[in-house]
């Protein structure tokens, strides 16, 4: 279910790093948490990411909720197929629905988030 | 520590989590808030129908010689005027006007009230009702010795009928009759929450389960879903039907909420009428409309609203729209910009988005 190639944060995102790029998204559990989703707000190409504050929402039919930047960097391209078509969210999260690419400022960042198995047993916890 | 009381959890319980349904936490009771997804379970609603589990609900009974007179006093709907085997809406307000609840009454006999009262505030209103009965009736608080299960859609009624031996086309639209379904005790009134046709269903508590999954069963090829409380909130609004805790509280009046034809003057005294009347004849101040998003964007509960770009009131319940495929939303204003066609801006996350009034209800089914 979780890639075990990605990290990822307590706050449900996923990062892939590739290099100098990460692709970010949210996970599969936040998918199910928010229900149907929406409406997708990204940042524009060029927008700076700083790790752990806020680069945009994901809207439900009952819930709004903050996506927080997994790591810090400059905004290279955003999904924008998920304009038209946020219910792709719901549906491939750790793949069609990946919501931005970034150049990152510090290629380190994506070392201290959790594994794949950590974050299974995290969101074990919460439940 | 403060002590948590624990989730109450209706007959029912064990099997949505067989379900799989998600559960959350409704006024202290544990119940589903969606089983395959709120969009998808507003439109089995609308277009086939939908199982609910409304057990939640309190029941009220007033019985004695005067019932109907103590009825007639601490509700604002005309008592006097409903037949044995009628339902209507009405309200229990508190002097000053506000309400205390919204609830369904039926009158069982002329001796003989069934309210349907809100889960959270069933103690309140038993106590409230209690608190004003100087007549010779008795009050019960009897939440307990009913399940509800609700079955709304335009498969309702060839999925109940299946289930029981009482004609339901005889029984009208907000009409009720006692009878039995699969062998079990049954109200079976012809109400609902969702703005479909549909029936409100009393049962035993430990007749619940069978009947669910019978139910279940009998609609199963015509389409019919379990439904959870996120589409059940979304049907409602649709529909324009009051949520306690948003549209109404204390301190809202029927009037402001739009609800003048459950208060009926002419009837004589009641709970609440001096002050209505003092509104009615000052003005009233603000009043509920409905409104769709012209901008991008979702209105929630408790966001501001500006008009002429000062702030004039606030959202009581916004969603999108499954069946319209908008962003609707219901809100309080000044009563002079409550008509529909206002331009009006909702704050949503510190940016204020353009909206616009509308009439209401935003969907009414095809008869």
């Amino acid at each position: 279910m979780y890639p075990e190639h990605f990290r990822y944060t307590k706050e449900h995102e996923w990062v892939l790093v590739e290099g100098d790029t990460a692709t970010i998204g949210i996970t599969d559990h936040a998918q199910q948490e928010l229900g149907d989703i929406v409406y997708v707000d990204l940042p524009k190409v060029g927008a700076k990411l700083e790790q752990g504050a806020s680069l945009g929402s994901v809207e439900s039919v009952k819930a709004v909720s903050d996506i927080y930047a997994p790591v810090s960097g400059e905004v290279t391209e955003v999904n924008a197929t998920l304009a038209d078509k946020p219910e792709t969210l719901n549906r491939d999260p750790h793949g069609a629905a990946w919501l931005a690419k970034v150049k990152l400022s510090n290629p380190a960042d994506a070392e201290g988030l959790l594994s794949a198995a950590d974050y299974e047993t995290y969101i074990g916890a919460e439940k | 520590m403060p002590d948590v009381p624990p989730l109450r959890a209706t007959p029912l319980n064990s099997v949505h989590r067989a379900l799989g349904a998600r559960m959350v936490d409704f006024g202290g009771w544990d119940m589903p808030v969606q089983y395959s997804g709120i969009v998808d379970e507003h439109r089995a609603v609308r277009t086939a129908a939908g199982l609910f589990d409304v057990s939640h609900m309190g029941e009220i009974e007033i019985r004695g010689p005067e019932a109907e007179k103590l009825a007639e006093y601490v509700t604002t709907n005309a008592v006097s005027r409903l037949q044995a085997g009628q339902v209507h809406y009405s309200a229990l307000l508190y002097d000053h006007g506000g309400f205390v609840d919204d609830i369904l009454v039926h009158k069982v006999a002329e001796d003989h009230y069934f309210l349907c009262v809100n889960a959270s505030n069933q103690d309140k209103d038993f106590a409230h009702i209690s608190s004003h009965n100087r007549f010779d009736a008795t009050v019960e608080n009897a939440g307990a010795r009913y399940a509800q299960i609700a079955l709304q859609g335009p498969q309702a009624r060839a999925t109940l009928q299946k289930l029981t031996p009482v004609n339901l086309t005889a029984i009208r639209y907000y009409w009720f009759a006692d009878g039995e379904v699969s062998g079990c005790p049954a109200r079976i009134a012809h109400t609902g929450y969702t703005g479909e046709d549909g029936y409100e269903i009393y049962i035993p508590p430990a007749d619940a389960v069978r009947l669910w999954n019978e139910l279940h069963e009998a609609g199963r090829e015509s389409g019919v879903k379990p439904v959870g409380l996120g589409a059940r909130n979304t049907l409602r609004l649709e529909a324009k039907m009051a949520l306690y805790g948003h549209e109404i509280d204390a301190s809202i009046s029927p009037l402001e909420a739009d609800l003048a034809w459950i208060v009926k003057f002419d009837k004589g005294d009641f709970l609440g009428r001096d002050a209505l009347l003092k509104q009615k004849e000052s003005g009233l101040r603000r009043k509920l409309a409905g409104f769709e998003m012209r901008g991008r964007g979702v209105a929630r509960d408790g966001y501001e609203v500006l008009w002429n770009g000062a702030p004039a009131g606030w959202v009581t319940s916004g969603s999108p729209s499954p069946t319209l495929n908008k962003n609707i939303g219901l809100c309080y204003l000044p009563a002079e910009e409550a008509q529909p066609g206002t331009p009006i801006q909702v704050m949503i996350r510190n940016q204020p988005v353009d909206a616009v009034t509308v009439e209401t209800p935003f969907y009414k089914r095809a008869k």
